[in-house]
């Protein structure tokens, strides 16, 4: 029998308070008309409207959606790959460097994440000539290698739950390899995929460090642009901004959790 | 005669006998990780050994052939021994463990019993309160931690309302601080904890506890003697997901601490940005590297493989 005594229901709403506290205080204040940030006079979505005006902003909004939309694409491409090659390939050369290198990012602190991938981009100029500069490129491969290993996590949970004997039903009825991989495990692993997608997409949006090393003249990301303006100081600008971000990243992740929701229900 | 096992033997896979797609698909995602995950270190520790110049790139290059067709290697121990000596960098080292230990302390703390309480909680609700505990940890990192700003500065919504209620004369100092770094670290990294601790927990049979209550155990009893001890697994990995990042952490103490804070990941910054000693750079991030991440993945991994077996 189970059922939730009193200190457990107040630890959840002190926690729920907790984590909630702090968003819903910059969501309510966006709409504050003051322009001290902390002191409430009455409602006004003057704030978002000075956004509009914000002449740098928009490029800046750009950019990071453009990295971000690439980078996704590509980590769901690559980090499928890997799951597969982790999960039903048992035993290949150099797997477990391979294992080692796909989960490295998730753990290793993004200032050394960014130091890294800079270090081998100015060597690779030293070298080769390539990349010229720094900027969207660059900025993108190293978040493709930073949420492949998210991707990954997703899609390898998905395909090591996954009944093979389709697979192989498909297989000894004559379907080839690779059709049997598009026409059957695809459709199945499919929401696993927009879920990383989403996900890809969301780490890219959110990271500061590593695309403050990566960026030069002329590339700026809005986490950078957040970044150095709350170093400036507060403002309720930024309150607004911040709303809409809040928006945008809650509505794609409750998408994503009802994906791999709705996938958990059928199977 | 074929024997019935024969026939049954399972066929192997077909992900096995596709031998040539099996190359290929294996070359991508090894060849990206390879030159863009691992080549990236391998140059941290090359560049770690080389001489802090002012040039661009700011080093002195390591391998060079000279006119008689000689290789020379200059290793450069300069940045190590400057990390030794110069104890502004243990103290860094120091402030990033003390201040890393209390929040991963925290987090347990506040998370432990939230994690305990969802699975208590009736199957209804679950999904519910899980997605309520993810959904913070993807509303922008930026975001979290400018909400604290707003919350504990001197006219922050907090003071505010401590002065109002009466409970304070003057705004406590809260912002700015090593316990601004500490509870934004917590906020942000409040999740890593929850995850893993509930997913062991839904997994515990409510037979042993049944058994226990039984044979006459008390509840407080029973749950430090059977749920604890079954969830320490998930105890230590949820404190390494908390604690490694937080020990490089640089947002967070860039943004709520003081500008004394010291953390590895801030030095490592301005060693990189201001100083430009890149030499330096790559030597602290090395040894961030082999103190605190590498032990933690080496167990984190050494524990899987337990968990398999």
């Amino acid at each position: 029998m189970r059922h939730l005594s009193k200190t457990g229901i107040t630890s959840l709403i002190v926690g729920y308070a907790f984590l909630y506290l702090p968003i819903v205080t910059v969501i309510i204040f966006s709409f504050n008309e003051s322009r001290l940030v902390t002191v409430w006079s009455r409602f006004s979505t003057k704030w978002y409207g000075a956004l509009w005006t914000n002449e740098g902003l928009l490029d800046t909004v750009l950019a990071s959606f453009k990295i971000a939309s690439m980078t996704a694409t590509a980590a769901v491409i690559l980090g499928t790959l890997a799951a597969v090659v982790m999960v039903r390939f048992i035993k290949f050369r150099g797997r477990t460097l391979f294992s080692g290198l796909i989960s490295a990012p998730l753990v290793m602190p993004d200032v050394i994440t960014g130091l890294a991938v800079l270090m081998m981009f100015v060597t690779f100029e030293q070298l080769i000539g390539w990349p010229a500069h720094r900027g969207i490129l660059t900025i993108t491969i190293a978040h493709i290698t930073l949420a492949m290993a998210y991707v990954y996590l997703v899609v390898q949970a998905r395909l090591q739950d996954f009944d093979r004997s389709i697979e192989e039903a498909a297989l000894d009825l004559g379907a080839r390899p690779l059709k049997v991989f598009l026409v059957i495990v695809l459709p199945l692993i499919l929401p696993s995929l927009a879920a990383g997608w989403l996900l890809a997409f969301a780490l890219s949006l959110d990271d500061v460090v590593i695309a403050s090393f990566l960026s030069g003249p002329g590339a700026t990301t809005l986490p950078m642009l957040i970044f150095s303006s709350i170093r400036m100081g507060v403002s309720p600008v930024i309150n607004a901004l911040s709303t809409i971000i809040v928006g945008i990243v809650a509505t794609s992740v409750m998408i994503a959790g009802i994906l791999i929701h709705h996938q958990q229900k059928r199977h | 005669m074929t024997t019935p096992q024969n026939i049954l033997t399972p066929r192997k896979g077909f992900w096995s006998r596709l031998t040539r797609e099996r190359g290929f698909v294996i070359a991508g995602p090894y060849l990206w990780l390879g030159l863009f995950s691992l080549i990236p270190f391998l140059l941290v520790v090359k560049i770690s050994l080389s001489q802090s110049v002012m040039a661009i790139p700011p080093f002195h290059p390591l391998f060079q052939w000279s006119a008689e067709q000689i290789l020379q290697i200059r290793l450069n121990f300069a940045a190590y021994t400057t990390l030794l000596t110069d104890p502004f960098y243990a103290s860094a080292f120091v402030g990033s463990l003390k201040i890393a230990l209390v929040s991963t302390f925290s987090c347990l703390i506040i998370g432990y019993p939230m994690a305990y309480s969802i699975v208590q909680a009736s199957p209804r609700w679950r999904p519910l309160l899980l997605l309520l505990i993810i959904l913070p940890f993807f509303t922008s990192f930026l975001v979290r931690v400018y909400a604290w700003i707003g919350l504990l500065s001197t006219e922050g919504v907090i003071n505010t309302f401590l002065l109002y209620v009466g409970i304070i004369q003057e705004p406590l100092p809260l912002l700015y601080n090593s316990f601004a770094v500490t509870i934004g670290i917590v906020y942000c990294y409040l999740p890593f904890m929850i995850l893993p601790i509930y997913s062991v927990l839904d997994k515990i049979d409510p037979a042993y506890l049944e058994a226990a209550y039984d044979l006459g155990c008390r509840p407080w009893r029973s749950f430090w003697r059977i749920t604890v001890p079954l969830s320490l697994r998930a105890i230590i990995a949820g404190s390494i997901l908390v604690f490694v990042p937080a020990v490089g952490e640089f947002v967070i103490p860039e943004l709520l601490g003081a500008p004394e804070t010291l953390m590895i990941g801030r030095v490592l910054w301005s060693e990189f940005f201001n100083n430009q000693n890149w030499p330096l750079a790559c030597a602290l991030a090395l040894v961030t590297l082999v103190v605190f991440v590498i032990p933690f993945m080496i167990f984190q991994r050494f524990q899987l493989r337990n968990k398999e077996e």
